[in-house]
């Protein structure tokens, strides 16, 4: 009966638009929404280092390089900030980190995908963190506090990143013969799985449910896309890149792109772990957190040893 | 020797002392022990390729032939470099980072310190704006010596094998030849020598708070103010220079 009245309230405020925040009453779903939706983000920032910084020794130019470096100390940052985020719902880092290593976590299928030549450090900008800004962009306004919060800064360097990314391929796409041809190479290869970073259709998505009733989501995965393909087809465009869909056309009516089918099985398989780099980036981070756990342990031990000191004296 | 050719090596082998750590760091990016540590990395990285660009751009300048930071770090050959051997040194484990970056970090921080009164005012200038940095480069790492010293018993042998290794590579820091003779003759730079002792008593302070006793003495590292690296070397510039060389006639 408690239950009952408590998840009224909770609506109500809900549909106040007024935001929750982490010590007030939630049903144990929307709790559970949020830690997966949110340490998936968390996880994703962190495993989207992997890609592109792989590239930093190899970057062209000082320039690229320190662009480059600072991208990806922002992404890291991120992941900092949603981890923290989520760890105000009541579960740890540590927690949050094991159920990514034992794949009980995902994060995005994107990040599994190859990084092949410099060109994709400006396809991962401009179409990944694009993608990912129509995304956050709605997220802003997502019924959580913290996450609602967290999305609001970490936009204004996404749209940085993006704007960085479209510059790297304008760039080569007007450049060399040969930097055009790595310019539109990465467009073929990103531009499918950018299109399923949004997620299955509305039909045939499994975690839309209450999150729309909870304002945790606040437009569906087939708006978003639509979105995200309407506003990158005439940058494509513009630099003279050609994007690798037949079927694409201006349709005067709805005022939107048509566009071909997406590839669901492929999706399907990598978010099941089958895609090109899956094992490759849970294998390096892994390594990465297994390596570093004795200098984990000694922090901790100095840190002990401190405290003890401090209450003898 | 002429004061502004010795101005241009100055200014070339802080850069490639800069650049070359950097680039080690900078292989470092999403392999820290927690994402805190990836930050910090990334972040001292980024401090030193700032450093980079500043000194050869105004290396450039001073030589007055249109060379661009670009041309001296992608365009020269191994032998043009003339960083210490220190930088090259490969990362190792979370210690050999430390150890490496506390040498560098603690002789930068008294080299910038008397630097930033130089009567050149692009070195003046350069080396102030340096000094804040690197006194963050340094306490960094020297609390993670401290930390990892007097941490466990395994944290305490990895430090201890690590400063073994790469303790006498602080003597080429010290070396001085023409360049160095020309400038400190004309007031432009410090004399090493008169912070040596300094240096060294901060680097004891470090170790004895991280119940280190005592630090073996190697091969006195020499040679990379004249082009002779370590076999590391070889292995850094093919990567850092992988794209510029490979499409000679695309601009980046």
């Amino acid at each position: 009966m408690e239950d009952v009245s408590r998840l009224e309230a909770f609506q109500a405020k809900i549909d106040r638009e007024e935001k929750i925040e982490p010590k007030d009453w939630m049903p144990d779903a929307y709790r559970k929404h949020l830690v997966r939706q949110m340490s998936q983000h968390a996880h994703s920032e962190v495993v989207g280092m992997q890609p592109e910084g792989q590239w930093i020794t190899r970057a062209p130019s000082l320039r690229a390089k320190v662009v480059l470096l600072a991208k990806v100390q922002d992404e890291a940052g991120h992941g900092l900030y949603l981890y923290s985020a989520t760890e105000s719902l009541g579960i740890s880092r540590d927690e949050l980190l094991e159920q990514l290593h034992t794949e009980k976590a995902k994060y995005s299928s994107i990040f599994n995908y190859a990084t092949l030549n410099w060109a994709d450090m400006g396809a991962v900008g401009w179409l990944v963190d694009g993608a990912a800004i129509v995304n956050q962009v709605s997220l802003q306004r997502t019924s959580f506090g913290p996450y609602s919060r967290g999305m609001v800064r970490i936009c204004k360097e996404e749209s940085f990143h993006q704007r960085q990314g479209y510059e790297i391929v304008a760039d080569m796409a007007l450049g060399s013969p040969e930097q055009k041809q790595m310019a539109q190479d990465a467009l073929n290869r990103m531009w499918w799985p950018s299109l399923m970073m949004f997620g299955p259709h509305d039909a045939d998505s499994p975690n839309t449910g209450n999150a729309t009733k909870w304002k945790i989501k606040r437009e569906t995965n087939d708006e978003l896309r639509q979105k995200f393909i309407d506003k990158t087809i005439q940058q494509a465009t513009v630099i003279g890149l050609t994007v690798p869909d037949p079927d694409l056309n201006w349709n005067k009516e709805t005022g939107h792109y048509d566009f071909g089918e997406i590839d669901w099985s492929e999706l399907k398989e990598v978010i099941n772990g089958r895609g090109p780099c899956n094992k490759q980036r849970l294998k390096h981070h892994r390594a990465a957190h297994e390596e570093g756990a004795w200098v984990r342990e000694a922090a901790n031990a100095y840190a002990q040893k401190q405290s003890d000191k401090k209450k003898v004296a | 020797m002429d004061i502004n050719e010795a101005l241009i090596k100055y200014c070339l082998r802080l850069g490639d002392d800069a650049m070359i750590l950097g680039h080690r760091l900078s292989e470092l990016c999403s392999k820290g022990p927690y994402l805190e540590e990836d930050i910090a990395m990334t972040n001292i990285s980024l401090d030193l390729f700032g450093q980079t660009r500043m000194m050869y751009t105004t290396a450039g300048e001073i030589e007055g032939k249109g060379r661009t930071e670009d041309d001296f770090a992608y365009k020269r050959l191994e032998p043009e470099f003339q960083n210490v051997l220190l930088v090259e040194q490969p990362n190792g484990n979370f210690g050999n980072t430390m150890a490496r970056q506390m040498v560098f970090s603690v002789f930068y921080y008294y080299l910038f310190k008397e630097l930033q009164s130089s009567s050149n005012e692009k070195l003046a200038a350069f080396a102030a704006k340096s000094l804040k940095e690197t006194t963050y480069h340094m306490r960094h790492s020297c609390e993670w010596i401290v930390r990892l010293g007097d941490g466990t018993e395994e944290s305490h042998w990895k430090v201890q094998d690590a400063l073994n290794e790469i303790w006498s590579y602080r003597h080429e820091l010290f070396e001085k030849d023409e360049v160095d003779e020309t400038l400190i003759s004309a007031g432009l730079i410090p004399d090493t020598a008169t912070f040596k002792s300094a240096f060294e008593a901060s680097v004891q302070e470090v170790l004895d708070r991280a119940t280190i006793e005592e630090v073996e003495e190697g091969w006195k590292s020499t040679g990379g103010r004249i082009g002779h690296h370590s076999e590391y070397m070889g292995h850094i510039l093919p990567i850092f220079q992988s794209i510029p060389r490979t499409y000679p006639n695309s601009k980046w």
